[in-house]
């Protein structure tokens, strides 16, 4: 049910958008007036959570590692796993963040005959979630070409090398098929299996569906509807030098990849989309596992009222002493 | 904690960096106006309309290519009931005769580097090296 809710949601945005702005004529709004909202509520939004969590003290090192620690030197440590240095954490923040390494470690459990529990390995997540965030970062950085003037040399370099192929013209990106699969995979791993479907929850489908009328309405107008990409340049271009215009020559499709990336903007802080800035400040990942070579003292500590063994023996003297029993200063 | 510092580098270089496009352009001292063109003086009528040419001329361009060179069909006919030679150099390069003035412009601007000029040459660079 919540998948089917969260395909209603986006199918409602998308229609928003596109009758807003072919019947009602809403361009400044679609065109000027959500995109700095959403980018302004992204910013401050993205902003303040990090700087709440950069104030949540984490006195102590949590070594949930799978690894061995350092200890005596015959005993070979996990220097990716259980890092005490530095340089460690910074190869192991490195592999967590470029190649998931956690969602390398994914399983699977099956009920079997027996009734047997059996346990087995499951890349498929990890090789979907890989895909995905680095075609999205490759197509992140393919559309500066429409935010800046002149084109960097940079972003023409990687639209050469994703477009590799030739194919058709406009010229077919490799990212824009390998993006569509990795997402309708990822979609189609939580309605397949019942444990998972079970779990699921709105804003795991909402993500996603999102995501695909993002990707979905940007390849439908490269390579099907057509857009007149040098009016949306002006545009973009308009945005981004806060002297906005609305060119007549944008059509509708445009506005609505255009809303549903506003929607993704201003939804992210709010939402689990949060895991881009909070990967970086997981405290099982990026605190070296150090306890037995550096003290950690809470820093916070207050002074504690204390009544020690020998104040207590020293209060109790005379009962100790009569009932014959062995006193420390004595 | 002691690393309050580091995130706040952190998030100071990632809002830096989301926001590069506004510092770049106003660094090259960009505007929102786009790219005018050279239009042909000599013809006033293309082998299709503005609109259709603005947004699907690489479509066109494509399937001429594919019709000349795979099934060696040489004739173009236009809405209008008109009929053109499929060719690049002889049809589109005889009107719109200024590469750099035409076809760079918006390519350059929308960052399109389109594979016609692989195998094509540019006219008014044969008449350069001509003169």
């Amino acid at each position: 049910m919540s998948a089917l809710y969260s395909l209603l949601t986006v199918l409602v945005l998308i229609l928003l958008a596109y009758f807003g702005v072919a019947s009602a004529h809403l361009g400044v709004l679609f065109g000027t007036v959500i995109p700095f909202a959403a980018i302004a509520v992204f910013l401050a939004g993205l902003a303040y959570r990090v700087v709440k969590w950069a104030n949540t003290p984490v006195p102590f090192r949590i070594p949930s590692t799978c690894g061995q620690q350092k200890s005596l030197p015959w005993i070979k440590q996990g220097r990716l796993e259980s890092p005490s240095t530095a340089l460690g954490v910074l190869g192991r923040m490195a592999l967590e963040v470029l190649l998931f390494r956690s969602l390398f470690r994914n399983t699977k459990a099956e009920l079997r005959d027996g009734p047997r529990l059996v346990y087995g390995e499951n890349k498929w997540l990890w090789l979907g979630a890989l895909a995905f965030h680095w075609t999205f970062l490759v197509i992140f950085l393919r559309h500066l070409r429409f935010f800046m003037e002149p084109v960097p040399r940079l972003v023409n370099l990687l639209a050469d090398v994703d477009g590799f192929f030739q194919v058709g013209a406009p010229v077919l990106y490799v990212t824009d098929l390998v993006i569509l699969a990795a997402l309708l995979y990822l979609l189609f791993r939580r309605l397949r299996d019942p444990q998972i479907r079970y779990i699921s929850l709105f804003t795991d489908y909402f993500a996603l569906f999102l995501l695909l009328g993002l990707a979905g309405s940007g390849v439908l107008m490269r390579y099907f509807t057509r857009a007149d990409i040098v009016a949306i340049k002006e545009l973009a271009i308009g945005l981004v030098t806060f002297s906005p215009v609305i060119p007549k020559e944008v059509g509708p499709l445009f506005f609505v990849h255009l809303f549903l990336l506003c929607v993704l903007l201003a939804y992210f802080p709010f939402s689990k989309l949060m895991h881009a800035p909070g990967v970086f400040l997981s405290p099982t990942r990026n605190l070296a596992n150090n306890n037995r070579m550096k003290r950690h003292v809470n820093p916070w500590d207050y002074p504690v009222k204390v009544h020690t063994y020998a104040e207590w023996e020293e209060e109790f003297h005379d009962k100790i002493k009569a009932a014959g029993l062995p006193l420390d200063r004595e | 904690m002691r690393d309050r510092g580091l995130i706040f580098t952190g998030l100071v270089l990632f809002l830096g960096l989301i926001t590069f496009p506004v510092w770049y352009n106003l660094a090259s001292g960009t505007s929102s106006k786009p790219p005018e063109l050279k239009l042909p003086t000599a013809e006033k009528q293309c082998v299709a309309p503005t609109e259709t040419m603005r947004m699907s001329h690489m479509e066109m361009l494509i399937t001429w290519r594919d019709q000349v060179v795979r099934q060696n069909d040489r004739t173009y006919v236009a809405a209008d009931g008109k009929r053109y030679d499929m060719s690049l150099t002889n049809t589109c390069l005889k009107c719109h005769d200024n590469k750099a003035e035409f076809c760079d412009k918006c390519h350059d601007y929308a960052g399109v580097k389109p594979y016609c000029w692989d195998c094509h040459i540019d006219p008014k660079l044969v008449q350069r090296s001509k003169g």
